[in-house]
């Protein structure tokens, strides 16, 4: 399995001034991308008055926790309480993510450590089908949906991210790695494919599986729904999220505490799981 | 039958890969084929589809001058945005490669994290906020440069600009995240006996040693950076809206969501599809030509 050598060449060749360029780059994109993220922080506590302070500030001087009781009571008196909206998007993003790890790691394998006449074909489908974004094709996959009356049911967004590519392009490449003794071991022990998948590849490919659903989470706990679901009761977080901030700037410290909500559990498993993302994506290369 | 054969003698294969090909099938390659055919017809949804021939494609290109202006914008983010999130991408990750570990994972989670919260870019519709309560207007007015605070949004002449610092702050995606991977997992030797060879500077280390090395990663960044760049369009229906003011962020994603969802012309919707679809394609071909050339293999 791939190792991740922290680089021991960097004494080699560095000048001062270069470093401190580097600093300095550094520091400009972090803030780039930190402060708006700061900013939802920062107005999330901040008390009604504070928001209409100008000019607007980059930090709360008496901080509360108004806007997520706010959060709570908005979300109390509209058509659904706020934990069927959490139940929601919670439900869809287990069983998408455990459901597509499932399907993904079982059809990488083949196409990972077989060979067979279909396998270059699917892959190079594969790799093709990474280039589209799924809103390209919205429509026709509308029309899918509705003959298949998935449209307003939670398989509507489930259905859909078991097939994503991305996950079994990353588990199929991350497969690569198994060394094939260890198969032929399995195999001398008289086991068939399926127990070799499930006893000695899943376990090999752990790393994979987390990457996976960080991957997933991410993705099916921000997406919205769009015009695949309508029932209230249905609907997941961002969208409520959504009805929030068309309240417009009034709403923007409960804007923000939705918001500071939504976006702490892709960032603690990211963070828990950053080393296994890593070691995923050093096999992710596609060559040319 | 060659292909038959090879199905009864490699049964478990076939059978382990069914539940994934049956899904994508039905929820990708049907979509982009019916797409393809429809483009070609006439399709209100209600009524079965009229075979027009050419006449969308037609319509869009000759007759169409709001598509034009799309087109255009489409191009600006995939050829502006594009490009220059790859470089960042990169060029961060080369940055971040030379700390040590825990630092590294530090700064990887700032500047991925923007991905991860994902739907908060709407704290952007705040900071570009038209009135003199948003961020930007707020201390453009204290420093006085600004005496009037600005519409950002719905000015035409800016939107297209805050749309692509926003698209820029979303874009370090799994490409990123590639490329630090990549960059962890270079071969020390190579350095070291370059450096005997008499590489001078970073530089030079970056373009006969590392770049050679990485043409896989660059490769997937370029695929994932494609997908994006010419998928705009969750940011622009969230900060201009459906469409924005005189089309003037509008992306051919948008426009085909305004055809498909508002005026339900299925026919000329897909037309616009397989136009971004050929756009794409030609775009990775010429990515890969330009990568195969510094490629080690």
């Amino acid at each position: 399995m791939a190792k991740l050598n922290a680089a021991s060449h960097k004494k080699v060749n560095r000048s001062v001034y270069g470093n401190a360029v580097i600093f300095v780059i550094l520091f400009i994109f972090g803030m780039f991308t930190a402060l708006p993220l700061w900013y939802t922080v920062v107005s999330a506590f901040k008390p009604f008055d504070e928001i209409f302070i100008f000019p607007p500030r980059l930090y709360v001087r008496r901080p509360t926790l108004d806007n997520f009781v706010l959060m709570f009571q908005l979300a109390t008196n509209m058509w659904v309480p706020f934990s069927r909206y959490l139940f929601n998007s919670l439900f869809i993003c287990v069983v998408g993510t455990v459901g597509h790890i499932l399907i993904a790691s079982l059809a990488a394998y083949p196409l990972a450590k077989h060979s067979f006449a279909a396998k270059k074909a699917i892959n190079e489908i594969i790799v093709l089908a990474l280039l589209f974004t799924p809103q390209v094709t919205y429509i026709p996959l509308y029309i899918v949906m509705s003959r298949l009356h998935l449209i307003d049911t939670y398989w509507a967004l489930i259905l859909p991210a078991w097939q994503m590519t991305l996950g079994l392009y990353l588990m199929k490449q991350f497969m690569t790695q198994i060394p094939d003794s260890l198969l032929e071991a399995g195999k001398i022990d008289g086991a068939n494919e399926l127990l070799i998948w499930w006893k000695i590849v899943m376990p090999n490919v752990k790393p994979a599986w987390l990457t996976l659903t960080i991957l997933l989470f991410q993705q099916l706990w921000n997406q919205t729904g769009g015009s695949f679901i309508f029932s209230e009761n249905l609907k997941v977080l961002p969208t409520l999220l959504q009805q929030i901030a068309a309240g417009g700037i009034a709403r923007a410290g409960v804007g923000a505490a939705v918001a500071l909500f939504l976006m702490i559990p892709p960032i603690i498993l990211f963070i828990i799981s950053q080393s296994s993302v890593m070691e995923t994506m050093v096999s992710a290369g596609i060559k040319g | 039958m060659g292909l038959i054969e090879d199905i009864k003698k490699n049964k478990a294969s076939y059978l382990m890969i069914a539940p994934y090909m049956l899904l994508f099938t039905i929820f990708t390659l049907i979509p982009v084929i019916s797409s393809i055919f429809l483009s070609f017809t006439n399709y209100n949804m209600l009524q079965p589809p009229k075979w027009v021939g050419w006449a969308n494609y037609i319509r869009l290109f000759l007759a169409d001058k709001i598509f034009i202006k799309v087109l255009r914008n489409t191009f600006i983010f995939a050829f502006l945005t594009g490009p220059l999130s790859y470089f960042m991408s990169f060029i961060l990750a080369w940055f971040i490669s030379e700390f040590n570990p825990k630092i590294r994972a530090i700064l990887t989670l700032i500047f991925y994290s923007p991905s991860l919260a994902g739907n908060v870019f709407f704290i952007w519709a705040f900071i570009f906020s038209g009135d003199a309560y948003g961020l930007i207007n707020g201390w453009l007015m204290r420093l006085g440069i600004l005496k009037e605070p600005i519409n950002w949004l719905q000015d035409p002449n800016y939107v297209l600009w805050v749309i692509i610092i926003v698209q820029l702050w979303l874009s370090l995606g799994a490409g990123f995240l590639a490329f630090v991977a990549g960059f962890q997992n270079l071969d020390k030797e190579l350095f070291e006996a370059g450096a005997i060879d008499g590489i001078k500077n970073r530089f030079q280390e970056l373009f006969y040693i590392t770049i050679p090395q990485m043409a896989p990663q660059l490769m997937f960044g370029a695929v994932m950076q494609i997908g994006a760049s010419f998928g705009v369009s969750t940011v622009v229906i969230a900060l201009g809206g459906l469409p924005t003011r005189q089309y003037s962020a509008d992306t051919v994603v948008t426009y085909l969501i305004d055809y498909g969802t508002v005026r339900f012309e299925m026919g000329y919707a897909s037309a616009i599809a397989v136009v971004l679809f050929i756009a794409m394609l030609l775009t990775n071909k010429v990515i890969a030509a330009i990568l195969k050339r510094y490629s080690t293999e």
